[in-house]
């Protein structure tokens, strides 16, 4: 019943006898269209309305380019290190015992439930250049708060627990004894973490950064605290739309709107086509 | 290459799992560490290995003290239960990962390391296979990929832990002959961890009985089988059976009666007799023998298995007769073992 030519197209494959299989699409694609796909048409609608002219215009617009450019620039640079700090997060929680580590555990998903406007100002009260940690930095001529570096570091906070989440059970997973296999094999421990332990969480670690990335890019509650939100420097693509509806300004709100969304799409569609292709070849 | 285990102990949590163990196990040779879950034998193949650091004694690679060895030095090859593949690599990239992990100066170049990840595959026979991943191995091939991947370091001696554990019994009967004749072409020396005592007695050279982290009796399959040294050996390797008896006047009496066997060197008193079920001669009268009455009669395989009930204790002994022998008809059996041992009581 499977082997059906590989040029017959797409075609359902043939449910298993256990039901289910009608109900649950049916409610999945219900769910769907309520919850997602009509708002985001909607958004899309709206701005088609505004004529390709004019949304080429608010598109182009610099200051329009250069918030798109700070929002998934700092969200790119948060995610990855995010996926550097919270894979050794995860690493550490999964192959060590030691004291308070069910607190730290707990810990890492603080960043899920704080309100994000806390987050923001907590940060902003540290890294400003008379805070705790800014006013240790300033001497060395960085500037954390009110600048892009700001941005980077509100994102990282509210990323972290994605990453550490994905990656976490699959550092479980790991087979202790494959580990022992590169060992006899005469791999050093370096040799055997990035040529046999890494590749194994390379998909979970780009899930992660997916995850957190896509975070970062709608994230708007703590950045605006920290950013500054100087036009043209650290203003951010979602503090940018909020000024257009506050100016009424609906149709410019849309289109940037509509093109975060685009771009935002592609790049998750990209992500997921890279996992895919690497399932297909681990199994 | 030599590998001697002196006097080793390994303790986890103050439990130990070892006590001292010594085995000589001589080059090129096919040993069997056998026994029941929990005796220490794959714990003493993962000392060898150095995947375990002993907490007491040593282990010699040769003339040289090996137990203070990292694993990378070691050189040995192991080939765990479940595979332990790298499943983000082909076969071919498999095999030859001990080859390229290997510092600069002894790294053999990539063709040379491709071209001796093929005559591998070609002698565990999976010539073609070399762009396949795991995922796509049965697990024979799996396992067979596993033992090609250990042996491509040229290893001084070759581990297997319970290599066919996960396989089904055809498969197993299979890769045991086959391992048989890679060994046999390679000459490796060669220890394997098994629970299966079929697959001991058949393949190795000499098989090792463990049991509760010590050795019972190490010796060729003839040996273990027919001379076993421990009553946990005769329980364990093959069948058997056993009735308490005692011993008095160098003969061996149950219920007050002696049974016709002589036991001139055992001092007197309470003792186990130990025999095998089918090495059993059947009696018609019984003046010095085991008689009881037929409580159960079962059918295995090309003989029939009956249970006798005897003496004032209603003992039941088991021995096997031959389908058609006329004594399985009989309410009463009665018998001698013809092969025997008595163990004294244990204090």
């Amino acid at each position: 019943m499977n082997t059906a030519p590989a040029d017959a197209g797409w075609r359902f494959r043939v449910p298993s006898v256990i039901p289910g299989f009608g109900l649950t699409l049916g409610f999945s694609l219900a769910y769907l269209t309520l919850i997602i796909l009509i708002p985001l048409s909607g958004l899309v609608w709206r701005s088609a309305a505004l004529g390709w002219t004019d949304f080429w215009a608010i598109a182009m617009d610099r200051r329009t380019v250069k918030a798109l450019e700070i929002s998934f620039g700092t969200a790119i640079i948060a995610a990855a290190v995010n996926v550097v700090f919270g894979t050794i997060v995860a690493w550490v929680l999964v192959r060590y015992r030691f004291p308070g580590r069910r607190i730290i555990d707990a810990m890492v998903d603080l960043p899920f439930a704080l309100p994000t406007a806390v987050a923001g100002i907590a940060l902003t009260s540290l890294y400003a250049p008379r805070g705790w940690i800014g006013s240790l930095l300033e001497p060395l001529g960085i500037k954390v708060a009110y600048s892009p570096l700001g941005i980077v570091v509100a994102l990282i906070f509210i990323g972290l627990p994605f990453v550490v989440r994905t990656v976490q059970p699959i550092i479980e997973e790991i087979d202790k004894e494959v580990e022992e296999a590169a060992a006899t094999l005469g791999a050093s421990r370096f040799q055997t973490i990035t040529r046999v332990l890494f590749p194994g969480l390379a998909p979970a670690i780009v899930t992660g950064f997916a995850l957190a990335f896509a975070r970062g890019v709608g994230e708007y509650g703590s950045v605006i605290f920290i950013a500054g939100n100087l036009p043209y420097v650290s203003e951010i693509a979602p503090l940018l739309i909020v000024i257009r509806l506050e100016e009424y300004d609906y149709a410019a709100a849309t289109a940037i709107a509509t093109i975060m969304l685009a771009l935002s799409f592609v790049m998750l569609l990209v992500i997921n086509l890279i996992q895919a292709w690497s399932r297909k070849r681990y199994g | 290459m030599d590998v001697r285990v002196a006097n080793v102990r390994k303790e986890f949590d103050r439990f130990p799992a070892l006590h001292d163990v010594s085995l000589d196990i001589r080059s090129g040779e096919l040993i069997a560490l056998l026994g029941p879950s929990g005796s220490g034998k794959t714990t003493l193949l993962r000392l060898i290995a150095g995947l375990e650091t002993p907490t007491r004694g040593a282990i010699y690679f040769g003339d040289e003290d090996a137990s203070h060895r990292t694993i990378q030095e070691r050189n040995v090859g192991f080939v765990f239960q479940h595979y332990a593949l790298f499943r983000h690599m082909t076969v071919a990239d498999n095999i030859g990962f001990g080859l390229k992990v290997r510092p600069g100066a002894t790294r053999p170049p990539k063709v040379e390391i491709r071209k001796r990840a093929r005559e591998l595959l070609d002698l565990v026979q999976l010539s073609g296979l070399e762009d396949r991943y795991p995922a796509q191995l049965s697990g024979g091939q799996r396992q067979r990929v596993a033992l090609a991947r250990a042996m491509a370091i040229e290893p001084k001696v070759l581990l297997l832990d319970e290599p066919f554990g996960a396989l089904d019994a055809q498969v197993r009967r299979e890769l045991r002959r086959w391992l048989r004749d890679i060994h046999d072409a390679t000459g490796h020396t060669t220890v394997f961890v098994t629970h299966d005592q079929e697959e001991a007695l058949e393949l190795a050279d000499r098989v090792v009985v463990m049991s509760q982290g010590r050795i019972e009796q190490v010796g060729t399959a003839d040996e273990v089988y027919d001379t076993p040294n421990s009553p946990f050996v005769y329980g364990f390797i093959g069948d058997s059976s056993s009735v308490p008896v005692k011993i008095e006047a160098g003969q061996v009496w149950i219920d007050e009666r002696p049974i016709g066997l002589s036991v001139p060197a055992a001092s007197n008193g309470d003792a186990t007799l130990y025999f095998r079920p089918h090495d059993v001669e059947l009696l018609d009268g019984c003046s010095g023998c085991i008689a009881g009455t037929v409580v159960a009669s079962r059918r295995v395989a090309g003989t029939r298995r009956v249970e006798l009930e005897f003496g004032g204790h209603q003992q039941r002994v088991e021995i096997e007769l031959p389908v058609e022998h006329p004594a399985a008809q009989k309410s009463r059996v009665a018998f001698r073992p013809r092969r025997w041992k008595i163990f004294p009581q244990e204090a």
